[in-house]
C-alpha cells in the first residue's frame, strides 16, 4: 500500500511522521521533497544507488527551420519565442511534452536529453529509502516525482509529500491509496489543511489525520475533524524533549515514548489495508 | 517611431505598471500619427513565461522602445535581440511618463532584473 504523507502548511511534520511511520511499519521510504530532500538527515542510509533524471528539449535544425513560427504559437508553456528570423528556446519553461515536433512541417525539430535532477536510494535498519533531488535553478519538480514513484515494490511505501498542494503534490497523489495530513493546531495550519483535505478528498482514497505539536486542549483543529467527520489517527504532543532530540537529528522512533505514539499510528494504518 | 508602455489601464491618466510580462495593458503611442493603440498582455495570466509571452506580442507590433518598470531575464533577452530598447520608469501616469521620455529623462535598461518579479 502506498501511503501519501501531506500536509498543506510546510513545516508541521510530515518528514517526521513518515519516516518514524516507516520504521515502525518497517515499510519503504521515498522523499517526494525533492526541492529540499531531509529524510535522509534522519535516516542516514548508505546511499548505494544513484540515478539520472532526464528531461527533454527540442533541438531545432537551422538548415531546415524556415522560421514559420508554429512551433512558438503551438506552445503551451512558452517556452519557445520568434525573433526576426530566429526561434528561441528557453529550456527551463519546456515540459518535452512534444508538441512542436508534431507541428513542425519541415521535420526540422528533434528531441535531446538534459538532466535536472537524480535519484539516491539505500539502505538503513532493513528499510530501502529513496529520495529525489532537483538541480539547484530547475523550475520543474513532476519529472523526479514521477521517477521516484513509478516503479514502487513492497508491501507498504510511506511517501513523504512536498508542502502545499500544487503540481508536486498532486503528482505524488495520483500514486498514493491512502493519505496521512500532518498538521498543527495554529491558524495556518488548519487553512492550508483545509485546502490539503479538499485535494485529497478528489482521489477517494482514505485518510487520516496526524496532530504533531499538540497542545492537549479541545483546538481549531480537532473542532474541525469532529465538524468534517475526519478521523484523527494520531497525535504527537507539544513537548521540548521532540524539539532536542529532532535538532540533533535523532530519530524519535528510538525513544519510547515517541515509539508508542507512532506504533499506534501505524494500527490505525493497518486498518486501511 | 512607436513607443509602448505597460500600464495599468486605458488612458493618460493611468498609471505606467512597473512589471512587465504581467502588466494588464499596453499602451502603444505612434509618434508620427499620434495615434495610440491599446493591446491586452497576453502573458498577464499565463502560467509560466509571462515576459516571454509579452516580449512576443510586442515583437509582432514592431515597437521601437519600451518603457516599464523592470525587465525579467527571458523577456530581457528577447528585447534585447529584438533591437527593442528599454527604459525604466517609476509608476506614474501615463502621460508624464511620455514628457519623461520626450525629455531624455529615462534610465535604458541594460540589464535584467529578477526573475518571477511580477508574479502573483
Amino acid at each position: 500500500m502506498n501511503i501519501a504523507v501531506l500536509s498543506g502548511k510546510g513545516g508541521t511534520g510530515k518528514t517526521t511522521v513518515s519516516l518514524n511511520l516507516a520504521l515502525a511499519l518497517k515499510s519503504n521510504y521515498i522523499d517526494c521533497d525533492v526541492e529540499e530532500p531531509n529524510g535522509f538527515l534522519f535516516l542516514k542510509p548508505k546511499i548505494d544507488k544513484t540515478e539520472k533524471v532526464m528531461v527533454e528539449y527540442p533541438l531545432i535544425n537551422d538548415n531546415k527551420c524556415t522560421s514559420c513560427g508554429d512551433c512558438v504559437d503551438a506552445c503551451q508553456f512558452n517556452a519557445l519565442a520568434k525573433v526576426n528570423k530566429d526561434i528561441i528556446l528557453f529550456q527551463k519553461l519546456c515540459h518535452g511534452c512534444g508538441t512542436c515536433e508534431i507541428v513542425c512541417k519541415y521535420e526540422a525539430i528533434t528531441y535531446k536529453k538534459r538532466e535536472t535532477g537524480k535519484i539516491e536510494s539505500g539502505k538503513i535498519r532493513d528499510i530501502n529509502c529513496s529520495r529525489g533531488i532537483l538541480n539547484i535553478g530547475e523550475p520543474m519538480a513532476v519529472p523526479i516525482i514521477r521517477q521516484l514513484l513509478k516503479n514502487l515494490s513492497g508491501d507498504y511505501n510511506l511517501i513523504d509529500c512536498p508542502p502545499g498542494t500544487s503540481c508536486n503534490v498532486v503528482n505524488a497523489l495520483k500514486y498514493a491509496e491512502a493519505a496521512i495530513l500532518v498538521t498543527e493546531p495554529s491558524e495556518f495550519g488548519l487553512h492550508d489543511l483545509k485546502m490539503a483535505v479538499e485535494l485529497v478528498k478528489m482521489y477517494k482514497i482514505p485518510f487520516g489525520i496526524v496532530i504533531n505539536k499538540d497542545d492537549g486542549k479541545d483546538n481549531i483543529v480537532k473542532k474541525y475533524c469532529r465538524n468534517e467527520e475526519i478521523k484523527i489517527i494520531g497525535i504527537i504532543p507539544y513537548s521540548k524533549a521532540t524539539a532536542i532530540l529532532y535538532s540533533k537529528g535523532e530519530i524519535l522512533y528510538d525513544e519510547m515514548h515517541h515509539k508508542i505514539i507512532f506504533d499506534k499510528i501505524s494500527k490505525e494504518v493497518l486498518l486501511w489495508n | 517611431m512607436k513607443i509602448v508602455i505597460s500600464s495599468t489601464g486605458k488612458t493618460n491618466e493611468d498609471l505606467l505598471d512597473k512589471r512587465f510580462g504581467r502588466c494588464q495593458y499596453f499602451q502603444i503611442h505612434d509618434t508620427e500619427n499620434g495615434e495610440v493603440k491599446i493591446l491586452e498582455n497576453k502573458g498577464q495570466d499565463s502560467s509560466g513565461g509571462a515576459g516571454i509571452v509579452a516580449a512576443n506580442q510586442l515583437n509582432v507590433e514592431k515597437v521601437d522602445v519600451i518603457i516599464t518598470g523592470d525587465l525579467g531575464p527571458n523577456a530581457f533577452e528577447l528585447i534585447e535581440k529584438a533591437g527593442i530598447k528599454a527604459y525604466k520608469c517609476a509608476n506614474i501616469v501615463i502621460g508624464s511618463v511620455l514628457e519623461k521620455y520626450n525629455k531624455g529623462e529615462l534610465e535604458e535598461i541594460k540589464m535584467s532584473g529578477p526573475a518571477y518579479h511580477g508574479a502573483n
